[in-house]
């Protein structure tokens, strides 16, 4: 088709919908910007990650119960925490005089790094010496979806890009027969909803596609009941070939992108479930994951999330909600790891034996952490629960250039940070740095001004790079 | 930037043989690369330190020393260089040559010239003004069809009637078309499609945002819009409504409906939040939308620090945010006239349904006269005369109280998760030993009250954690009691404000929109002749303070709570025996209000809320508070600022004002042209675009004034310019995306609905739900379902439908309408494989594409009339003898008119405006 109409490559890459083009970095690179240019505004460093897997556990996992054994808090039960400690920060249930309530979990170390885990997580342990904890993790918000949005897009409110959107802004993708930003939710409904992959500002082309729990696992890619494959086939040739009548009448090269996006949709509806069906992979890997051949789940999705990887997706986000542990932490934090724990070490373990963890950064982790102290109320329902902690959290880390360890310290109470913080602009920038980008110098320029995703903060946590 | 230096490049030689002007050739070489540090900003660090990193301002006329200046753009020496190296800009030698020119002759500042009043040029021709001023070569202009097509796509969001384009094609005159111009600007379709580029603006949604993103009734300001448009109400009217239409004399209910605009604001509703924090937010949201909307600058800016660029100070910032401070946000019940008929025939039937209530009393029970003694009985020595009780003060922590008739007390304004009123009462002179606790209903409270319950939770609902009564010491409670005005029994609760626990308390479960009583007997009478104090606590997780209330006293110990009068008929409407008939007599008595919609309203003169500066924009940190104020650059020297909403609104659309006009035309002027005079539709300050015909955007800004702002007036001057009316056939790349543009979402939908036949003409009223795949709404919190509406409610135009802002109806997100979360001046226009997907695959098109096709199994005629025809519906003009091949092909081979419906409308000009 390409060799029949006058398309320009340059005007392709310029305006296509990058979200399915075959737009690499070094072709971004080399191509004289326009106003919608889908390259990076500075030459890229080497990047160490060439995709991102990020397993966001909306609602907040506990870090006390997970990742940052308090055993002073067990003493304490039953007090309430010193003043001085809890400043003025604002709860979103709890008063601040509420009492202390103690870890609900036994802790082992693991590996060579001896990296510590709470006993839900112990089938991360098999991956301990792959782990990057970052043990200091804060953020400037203690409500669920203004968290959430920060966390993706630097700010509590909606309308700005979420990381993945400027990864493809800053690298383009490497694929043209899937989308080269993944979302996949597996439990509740999100805080956060669509906004935490919108591209914001950015052109829509950036926003996450969502693989959706159902027949069609992106929006439409089926052929309706109705439609055999001859008449889909004849019909996009039949398209195809009246766009093309016009593109010679009328000469506008927006019409022979919009020919190329058809092509590119009827490659999709093959590939879409080709990716999706899991028959090739063995029993063993199957296991590995502890997931159902078809049924949704989270360890479902992380298997994949490695498929996507393999295929040159970009950037995948998995959202797993249901962490919000209000009351009876213990229970919840059990139920939670149980689905997500076994599912997050296979991946590791699998890319790894794949070769693709070197160039993979998975990230794991919530919104924020959970108090030191106990959440109850009658009127509510609750009981042992703990409410949003900003001050403190953890995120792991593994692979795509990240330093295996244990990173950063807290604390006797888990409440504040007292050794290498890392504020969720570091977290950010650190993401961007291993992907390539001066976070300082990804940016596009909006309302006035040239906004970037740490805003005017971020440092790189250079500590933690490998 | 790179349009900038593009511009520069072939402009160059030219700007050298004129005269260089400091705003137009100056300022953006200044702007992009010198103001980040020598600009307006005067941004301090913690510490008072200056952050711009030098003291020289380059954007006033000071004693500047330019030759130094040059001497350090054009300096060698990395340490000396300006911009330094890692600011990574770079000066190139043709703007150093215009910097130097502008100096040698004698570097005259100017102010920006977006902040000048805009000056009409001269017509010198009877040409159109807009041809005469029209800087572009002209191209041909376009076939009657494309022409007639593009004109109906853009005034009123369809596409043509084949019968109206063959007609204008028989006789495409100049006069024909006016006259089809003029039909269109009348017809109801206009402001259906106008509205849907405002409300962009507005940031419309049907439902809160954030995480619960529950629904929200605001769409009878999405009709006002429609109907102001339709109405061509003057854009200056428009805007005064909308900002401040609750301030007008003898507001009608329509001019406080438009109040709504900066009621779309999101709301959070999640558990826990500080709701004044996101109050905090949404007025940051009214400031940038204002900013955007009206005066085309980025305000936004300058909500952390001064503005880098635009002289825009921190302090005037939060002047600007002092003009929607001073509100409340009611729900506002719209007065229907039929209401009050209706309430009256309803009260008549309860009246009748409550004289046969006696005949429904079961035989095989006592007699009714009898048990109504009996029960009278047990309540007699609780009927008691309660003697109301008249504070001397009210106070509370949050809100604002008023003492209204008969110590009735009204609360209003902003509350928290906890607040604490405190009631101080005179000395009676009686003892007393009991206290009632009425929690009244009214129509100024969220769903009538008796709490001031806004999210989360149930409207109205209340939640009374702790009440203490104190005179000279504590007087603790000994026993106490509820009940509610619908005589049924309620869920007993009320130990539990007198429990010392915060965290229970007395609520009114489900039952909003009625009174609660509440009855506290006192272990030691409060002595006679002391005054007293009551306090009420309300914590929740969520705020939950009464909005009306009363107290009253009695000297009688013991008593019970009792919402009646014990007459003959309140026993008839608590019997158990005849509940089943008193709710239909209850649900009769209720009063109907009218719908709710969100609205904006003043506070009372004595309760105004100061408007604080915060320190980096953040709600934890306010310091000094500042007045009402308009940015020095764009309001004169020396005069007043206007001082409340009303007077902002009034001067935004005066002639004082250099920019609104400017702004609003610049934008309809894209509408048509795909690109703006000014191509940063949402700037224009110092860092935006100049415009690109300065005299053109004048003429229109100030002949859009001179008729009485009317849009319609506007957009009719625009359609019959040649200048609009040009052949959009691409010759070459620099007139690329110049009138030939991918349709709006909305417009691709509603061609679709009107060329298949199924578009409903209905107008107004609450948001439906066309069909769209499962798994879309799911995303939101709770996975909502997507309910499909029925019949013609599933075809309307696409401005009614049901927008969620956390899960958008698919199609719309997959063309590039916005979100409803932030002000959006203009949509992207993507071209992506997912749009292909849609088109071809959406249960939705297939639907139409049925439709569309069976219209056509039934049409007469041979294969190429039919084919003809069935083209023409979308496309308008008749299909080339090679499009009726491919299609006769396709049809042979497959004989389905619904496959060839399918194709055309996934056709790119079916999405494109040629």
């Amino acid at each position: 088709m390409f060799d029949h109409n006058p398309i320009s490559r340059r005007y392709f890459l310029d305006e296509c919908g990058i979200g399915l083009g075959k737009i690499t970095a070094a072709s971004l690179l080399t191509n004289n910007l326009s106003g919608r240019s889908l390259a990076p505004k500075i030459p890229l460093q080497k990047p160490k990650a060439k995709a991102v897997i990020h397993l966001f556990m909306a609602g907040a996992p506990s870090q006390l119960e997970l990742f940052d054994p308090k055993p002073h808090l067990s003493k304490l039960e039953g007090q309430p925490l010193p003043k001085s400690i809890i400043g003025d920060q604002r709860y979103a249930f709890i008063q601040p005089d509420a009492a202390v309530m103690g870890p609900q979990f036994e802790f082992q170390q693991y590996g060579e790094t001896r990296a510590t885990l709470g006993s839900p997580l112990a089938p991360l342990g098999t991956v301990a010496d792959d782990l990057c904890i970052v043990k200091s993790c804060t953020t400037d918000q203690f409500n669920h979806a203004p968290a959430q949005l920060f966390l993706n897009s630097g700010f509590s409110q909606p309308g700005r890009p979420s990381l993945g959107s400027w990864t493809l802004y800053g690298l383009g993708s490497e694929t043209d027969n899937l989308p080269a930003f993944v979302v996949m939710s597996t439990g509740a409904g999100l805080s956060g909803g669509s906004s935490l992959w919108s591209s914001g500002f950015l052109p829509t082309t950036y926003t996450g596609v969502q693989f959706r729990n159902g027949k069609d696992p992106i929006l439409n890619v089926s052929t309706p009941r109705g439609f055999t494959p001859e008449v889909q086939k004849d019909t996009f040739d039949l398209v195809n070939n009246l766009n093309a009548q016009r593109l010679a009448t009328i000469n506008d090269q927006e019409i022979a992108t919009r020919m190329a996006s058809y092509e590119m949709a009827a490659r999709l509806q093959s590939s879409a479930p080709e990716l999706m069906d899991l028959k090739s992979e063995s029993d063993e890997t199957i296991n590995l994951y502890g997931c159902d051949r078809d049924k949704q789940s989270f360890a479902r999705a992380c298997l994949l999330a490695r498929r996507m990887v393999q295929r040159g997706v970009r950037f995948i986000n998995i959202y797993h909600s249901g962490w919000d542990a209000h009351s009876d932490v213990k229970g919840s934090t059990e139920n939670n790891c149980k689905q997500t724990a076994q599912a997050t070490a296979a991946l590791i373990q699998d890319l790894k034996r794949h070769g693709l963890l070197d160039e993979t950064l998975v990230v794991w982790g919530g919104e924020f952490g959970r108090t030191p102290m106990i959440e109850t109320n009658p009127a509510l329902g609750r009981k042992a629960g703990r409410d949003h902690h900003p001050q403190a959290f953890t995120t792991l880390m593994a692979g795509g250039g990240t330093k295996p360890g244990t990173y950063g310290e807290t604390d006797d109470f888990g409440f504040h940070i007292t050794k290498d913080k890392v504020h969720v602009h570091d977290l950010q920038a650190t993401i961007l740095h291993l992907l390539g980008f001066d976070h300082e110098r990804l940016t596009y320029h909006h309302a006035g001004r040239d906004f970037r995703l740490t805003d005017v903060h971020g440092h790189v946590v250079k500590d933690i790079l490998s | 930037m790179i349009f900038r230096s593009i511009i520069f490049l072939f402009s160059f030689a030219h700007l050298l043989e004129g005269t260089i002007s400091f705003s137009s050739d100056v300022s953006p070489i200044l702007s992009g690369n010198c103001f980040k540090c020598h600009g307006p900003d005067d941004a301090k660090d913690e510490n008072g330190k200056s952050l711009r990193k030098a003291g020289l301002r380059l954007d006033i006329a000071d004693e500047q020393d330019w030759k130094e200046v040059i001497a350090r753009l054009t300096s060698d020496d990395p340490e000396e260089i300006m911009p330094p190296p890692e600011a990574n800009k770079h000066v190139s030698p043709e703007e150093i040559s215009i910097l130097k020119k502008w100096i040698s002759e004698g570097a005259k500042y100017e102010k920006h010239w977006a902040f000048v009043l805009p000056k009409k040029s001269p017509l010198t021709s009877e040409k159109h003004p807009i041809d005469q001023l029209f800087k572009s070569k002209l191209a041909e202009k376009t076939d009657p069809y494309t022409l007639i097509r593009r004109i109906h796509l853009d005034l009123i969001g369809l596409p043509p009637s084949i019968e109206i384009a063959d007609q204008f094609a028989a006789n495409p005159s100049p006069e024909a078309l006016i006259a089809i111009v003029d039909d269109l600007l009348k017809s109801p379709r206009y402001g259906e499609r106008w509205a849907r580029r405002w409300l962009d603006l507005a940031r419309y949604a049907d439902t809160n945002g954030y995480e619960k993103d529950r629904d929200r009734s605001i769409w009878p300001y999405r009709d006002y819009v429609i109907k102001s448009l339709n109405a061509d109400k003057g854009f200056d009217q428009f805007t005064i409504e909308q900002l401040a239409g609750d301030m007008l004399e003898n507001a009608t209910p329509e001019q406080i409906i438009a109040t709504g605009f900066h009621r779309n604001t999101m709301l959070n509703e999640e558990g826990g939040i500080d709701p004044l924090e996101f109050r905090y937010h949404a007025m940051t949201d009214r400031v940038a939308t204002t900013g955007t909307t009206w005066l085309g600058l980025t305000t936004g800016c300058a909500q952390c620090h001064t503005h880098k660029y635009d002289p825009i100070t921190h302090h005037d910032y939060f002047g600007l945010m002092a003009y929607f401070d001073n509100t409340i946000e009611p729900d506002y019940y719209i007065a229907n006239p039929s209401l009050p008929e209706r309430n009256k025939a309803n009260l008549t039937k309860a009246n009748k349904l409550l004289s046969e209530l006696p005949s429904h009393w079961p035989e095989e029970k006592e007699d009714l006269q009898k048990s109504h003694q009996d029960w009278l009985a047990v309540q007699e020595p609780h009927l008691v005369h309660w003697k109301h009780l008249i504070p001397i003060s009210a106070d509370a922590t949050t809100p604002y109280l008023t003492i209204e008739k008969d110590g009735v007390i009204m609360a209003a304004g902003d509350v928290q998760k906890l607040d604490t009123y405190t009631l101080k009462y005179p000395a009676t002179d009686h003892p007393i030993s009991s206290l009632r606790l009425e929690a009244l209903d009214d129509d100024r409270l969220p769903d009538r009250g008796p709490g001031l319950a806004y999210y989360e939770g149930k409207n109205g609902d209340f939640f009374l954690s702790e009440i203490t009564i104190k005179s000279l010491k504590n007087h603790p409670i000994k026993s106490s009691s509820q009940a509610q005005a619908d005589g049924q029994k309620a869920k007993p609760s009320i130990k539990l404000a007198h429990d010392g626990d915060i965290q229970t308390g007395w609520k009114p479960e489900d039952k909003i929109g009625i009174t609660h009583l509440a009855v506290f007997n006192l272990a030691k009478p409060l002595p006679a002749n002391t005054p007293f104090t009551v306090t009420l606590t309300f914590s929740r997780h969520y705020p939950v303070p009464l909005g009306k209330f009363r107290f009253s006293g009695s000297p009688q110990p013991d008593l019970k709570a009792i919402a009646h009068s014990g007459t003959f008929e309140d026993f008839l409407l608590q019997a158990p025996e005849l509940k089943t008939h008193a709710d239909k007599i209850r649900a009769l008595k209720k009063p109907l209000l009218g719908t709710p919609t969100l609205v904006m309203q003043e506070r009372p003169a004595n309760r105004t809320r100061p408007t604080h500066l915060r320190h980096r924009g953040e709600f934890t940190q306010p310091k000094e508070r500042v007045n009402p104020r308009l940015p020095d650059a764009i309001y004169p020297e020396g005069k007043a600022p206007p001082k409340n909403r009303l007077e902002f609104a009034r001067w935004l659309v005066s002639a004082e004002n250099p920019l609104t006009s400017r702004v609003v035309v610049n934008r309809h002027w894209a509408a048509f042209f795909g690109e703006g005079i000014v191509p940063t539709l949402d700037d224009f300050g110092v860092q935006g675009q100049l415009p690109s015909n300065p005299e053109l955007l004048d003429y229109l800004a100030i002949t859009f004034i001179e008729n009485g702002w009317s849009l319609k007036k506007l957009h009719r001057l625009i359609v019959t310019s040649q200048a609009y009316q040009q052949n959009s056939a691409i010759e070459s790349q620099t007139s690329k995306q110049f009138l030939r543009q991918r349709l709006e979402a909305e417009i691709i939908r509603d061609s679709a609905l009107q060329a298949s036949d199924l578009l409903s003409e209905k107008m107004f009223g609450p948001p439906v739900r066309p069909p769209q795949p499962a798994g879309v709404s799911e995303v939101a919190y709770r996975k909502p379902k997507w309910n499909a509406s029925k019949g013609e409610d599933r075809y309307r135009r696409s401005i009614y439908t049901y927008h969620k802002r956390t899960a958008p109806f698919a199609f719309l997100t997959t063309f590039d309408a916005g979100s409803g979360e932030a002000c959006l001046s203009k949509r992207d226009r993507s071209n992506t494989p997912l749009q292909a997907l849609t088109l071809m695959n959406d249960p939705m098109f297939i639907e139409i594409a049925d439709h569309y096709g069976k219209l056509l199994d039934k049409t007469k005629g041979s294969l190429e009339d039919k084919i003809t025809l069935a083209f023409r519906k979308l496309l308008t003009r008749p299909p080339t003898t090679e499009e009726i091949k491919l299609l006769s092909d396709f049809h042979e081979k497959h004989q389905s008119w619904k496959s060839l419906a399918r194709a055309l409308l996934s056709l790119d000009e079916s999405v494109t405006k040629n």
